[in-house]
């Protein structure tokens, strides 16, 4: 199935601003997500604050990766755990696949990972033979779709509630059972999920944060799904990427402060649980081995670089749900697991600049991610940043490339500037109408010249 | 080098010396705007200029990334303007550049940092330069301009020169109507380049930002940004939306027009013989 990619991003976005079902879809659930998060924020006295803090406890971390990454190593390894390294994403896949062997699995019950999106973990799995079922609702709802997800925290939220319920209908045996209420839909999915967490060999779940100071990991979820997918199977696998690491339970819990906040307008998500190795003796559930994988997949190489701090991205969503090409166009359109200005910036550091040229440049610079960032990442700078770099290794297009080379050089030679303004003023004035754009009037210069020719005028008559 | 030109303000020769950037845009198809502004900015009693070798503040390239021409082109416009005592821009984009972005532009060069830096601290967009110097109005808003207008906050002025408020109430101050646009914080997709690059998302967000205006009420759109005001007057042309333009008068209009249209009539003062 071929799919929309970041390179086709403009003809994506064409197609999804005419697909009506899908701005209904978006047009509901964003304005739910601004709203919710600008009460959560007034309700705290200084969210600066607690932004500070979560920013200073990621940069801690940052600077000292390495480390933390062999203290979190050790912490797991004496709690009985066990840390895997995974380079690239097909190292991450070919791991996972090799634990489940190892144990002779063969139903895998998941629960939502980022990480594994950015692997093609399921696809993978499935390929291997493995029976893979999603447990978040969303997720599942998108591997029924076979379609990857839409939004880093609402995978699913493209859909409509009838387009769910007649995925439902497709793939579960109905019999008379009406779907005509979300909570149809959630009891529904709830039976057909209960039965994949009773019968599976092993469960997969992605984490939020990984404390280095005692090997635990953190999920977050509003569904409980994460918690059933790591604590009922007997093997319990992790796939994270290297940047989750933080020092301490503190610095954990300051990025917690505003993660819900800034995602879903929660001062907490209904779920947040710590894991720390398989199951002790005394405890009384727990798998009997507890695996971690952590992904590389290029992001130590841009430690002390111009893109350092979106690695300090916690996958909130706040910059996609305030973001006016996102909320617009919806995240299939950016053609990869990670949209909205976070992805634009994540996608071609991640898959390289020449298949996702269309990414950096399909941001206005509104700046509204940024001020809404809680880990203050300058997501516009970055854009920029990565726009100098396509223009460095002749990516950009070549008219525009001319073009902007052209108008530079112009601002440069104030005589020439000013007589080519008197120019386009004229051309303005006698360009056909059918050069414009069929839905855009025509922009009419107004006056008899130029400001400045006028103003020179009015000087050399007195 | 600049050829500024010569003081032709009713105010003496000792009164503070603004620098008039009245950017491309305004240079080019508005050139009201940047009379409007001299007025507004002479009537604070200060010597006004306009230094005749401006061209712009170099924010296209900057945005397409051109880095190295925009450094010469950012080095070029402080030279121009820090004689000056201060530089006022009537538009939050290319205020918000000079203030913002020259000194991320020029942060490996010391002395050109610090001439930025310099430049910076005495650059102010249009509205926030009339709100720190007490504007105030002669006269209420003339007929034709008395009508229910929707305030775009350009995204330059809420988030680069955060002066968006101030523009608020200068207008207010003068007497216009305000309809409480909703979603004010949206971007109405103009981008510069990037409403040339993805025109379809462009005009879907621009017409998004006219619904609002047409659900609040308003019958007129001003702004301080010019970019916005074109990119939403040559959608709304096209929509049918614009129940807003009656014949004769102008729907889109900058703050600065509003303003000295509140403003008693007076001898220009560029017709002002040299003192
Ligand atoms: S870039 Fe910032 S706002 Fe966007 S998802 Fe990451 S942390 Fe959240």
């Amino acid at each position: 199935m071929k799919g929309p990619t970041p390179d086709s991003f403009r003809a994506n976005a064409e197609h999804a601003l005419q697909d009506a079902t899908l701005q209904h879809a978006l047009g509901r659930a964003q304005s739910g997500f601004v709203a919710k998060r600008a009460h959560a924020i007034a309700m705290v006295d200084d969210f600066e604050q607690l932004k500070q803090r979560a920013q200073a406890a990621k940069s801690r971390a940052l600077a000292n990766l390495a480390p933390l990454l062999e203290q979190f190593e050790a912490s797991v390894v004496a709690s009985g755990g066990q840390v895997h390294w995974a380079s690239t994403t097909g190292e991450l896949n070919q791991q996972v696949i090799d634990i489940c062997n190892g144990v002779g699995a063969h139903r895998i019950i998941k629960g939502k990972s980022m990480i594994g999106e950015e692997a093609g973990l399921n696809a993978a799995m499935e390929h291997a033979g493995f029976e893979l079922v999603e447990s978040d609702l969303g997720e599942y709802i998108i591997q029924l779709a076979q379609e990857p997800p839409s939004h880093i925290i609402a995978p699913a939220i493209h859909k409509t509630r009838q387009q769910v319920a007649e995925l439902f209908k497709q793939f579960h045996e109905l019999g008379d059972r009406g779907l005509t209420q979300i909570s149809d839909l959630v009891n529904e999915a709830r039976q057909v999920l209960r039965s994949a967490f009773l019968t599976a060999d092993v469960g997969i779940t992605g984490a939020n944060l990984l404390i280095a100071e005692n090997g635990s990991i953190c999920i977050v979820t509003n569904e409980g799904n994460g918690d059933l997918s790591a604590s009922l199977p007997a093997v319990h696998i992790v796939v994270a990427s290297i940047e989750k690491v933080v020092a301490t339970m503190d610095d954990a819990s300051d990025i917690l402060e505003v993660l819900a906040r800034s995602a879903t307008g929660q001062h907490m998500s209904a779920y947040t649980s710590f894991f720390n190795g398989p199951k002790r003796e005394a405890d009384a559930g727990g798998p009997k081995q507890f695996h971690i994988v952590l992904l590389d997949n290029g992001r130590s190489d841009l430690l002390g670089g111009p893109f350092e701090s979106i690695l300090s991205c916690i996958k909130c969503g706040a910059c996609l749900n305030h973001c006016p090409v996102y909320t617009n166009v919806g995240g299939h359109a950016y053609g990869w697991v990670y949209p909205g200005p976070m992805g634009s910036v994540l996608t071609p550091l991640l898959q390289g600049l020449k298949a996702t040229t269309p990414l950096p440049n399909a941001s206005t610079f509104c700046g509204r991610c940024e001020a809404v960032c809680p880990m203050g990442i300058p997501l516009p700078q970055m854009l920029r940043t990565l726009r100098e770099q396509q223009h460095d290794m002749a990516l950009d297009n070549l008219p525009w490339r001319a073009g902007l080379g052209f108008y530079s050089w112009l601002s440069l030679h104030p005589r020439l500037f000013n007589r080519f303004a008197r120019w386009i003023r004229m051309g303005l004035k006698i360009t056909p109408r059918w050069l414009w754009p069929r839905h855009r009037q025509a922009v009419q210069p107004q006056g008899t010249t130029t400001f400045l020719a006028q103003w020179q005028h009015r000087k050399t008559k007195t | 080098m600049q050829d500024s030109t010569p003081n032709k303000t009713k105010s003496d020769k000792a009164a503070p010396r603004v620098a008039l950037y009245v950017t491309c845009l305004v240079n080019t198809l508005r050139p009201q705007i940047g009379f409007a502004c001299v007025q507004l900015i002479e009537r604070l009693g200060f010597r006004v200029e306009v230094p005749a070798t401006q061209t712009c503040c170099g924010q296209p390239g900057y945005n397409g990334g051109l880095r190295q021409q925009a450094m010469a082109i950012a080095r070029q416009q402080i030279a121009l303007l820090e004689p000056f005592d201060h530089v006022v821009v009537p538009s939050g984009s290319c205020a918000g550049m000079m203030i913002n972005h020259y000194p991320e532009l020029l942060k490996q060069d010391l002395s050109w940092l610090q001439r930025s830096q310099a430049l910076a601290g005495k650059t102010l967009e249009l509205a926030q330069f009339l709100d720190q110097h007490h504007w105030q109005p002669d006269s209420p808003p003339p007929p034709h301009h008395r009508r229910t207008w929707a305030h775009h906050t350009s995204c330059s002025c809420r988030r680069e020169t955060r002066s968006h408020q101030c523009a608020e109430s200068m207008l207010q101050l003068a007497g216009y109507e305000l309809a409480e646009l909703q979603d004010q914080a949206v971007c109405c997709g103009f981008g510069g380049s990037f409403a040339a690059k993805f025109d379809a998302l462009s005009s879907r967000m621009g017409r998004n930002k006219l619904n609002q205006v047409a659900d609040c009420k308003a019958t007129g759109v001003v702004s301080a940004d010019l970019g916005c005001l074109l990119h939403l007057e040559s959608l709304a042309g096209m929509t049918g939306l614009s129940g807003l333009a009656e014949k004769g008068t102008q729907d889109f209009l900058h703050v600065a027009e509003l303003l000295a249209a509140c403003q008693e009539p007076q001898q220009s003062s560029s017709d002002v013989p040299t003192s």
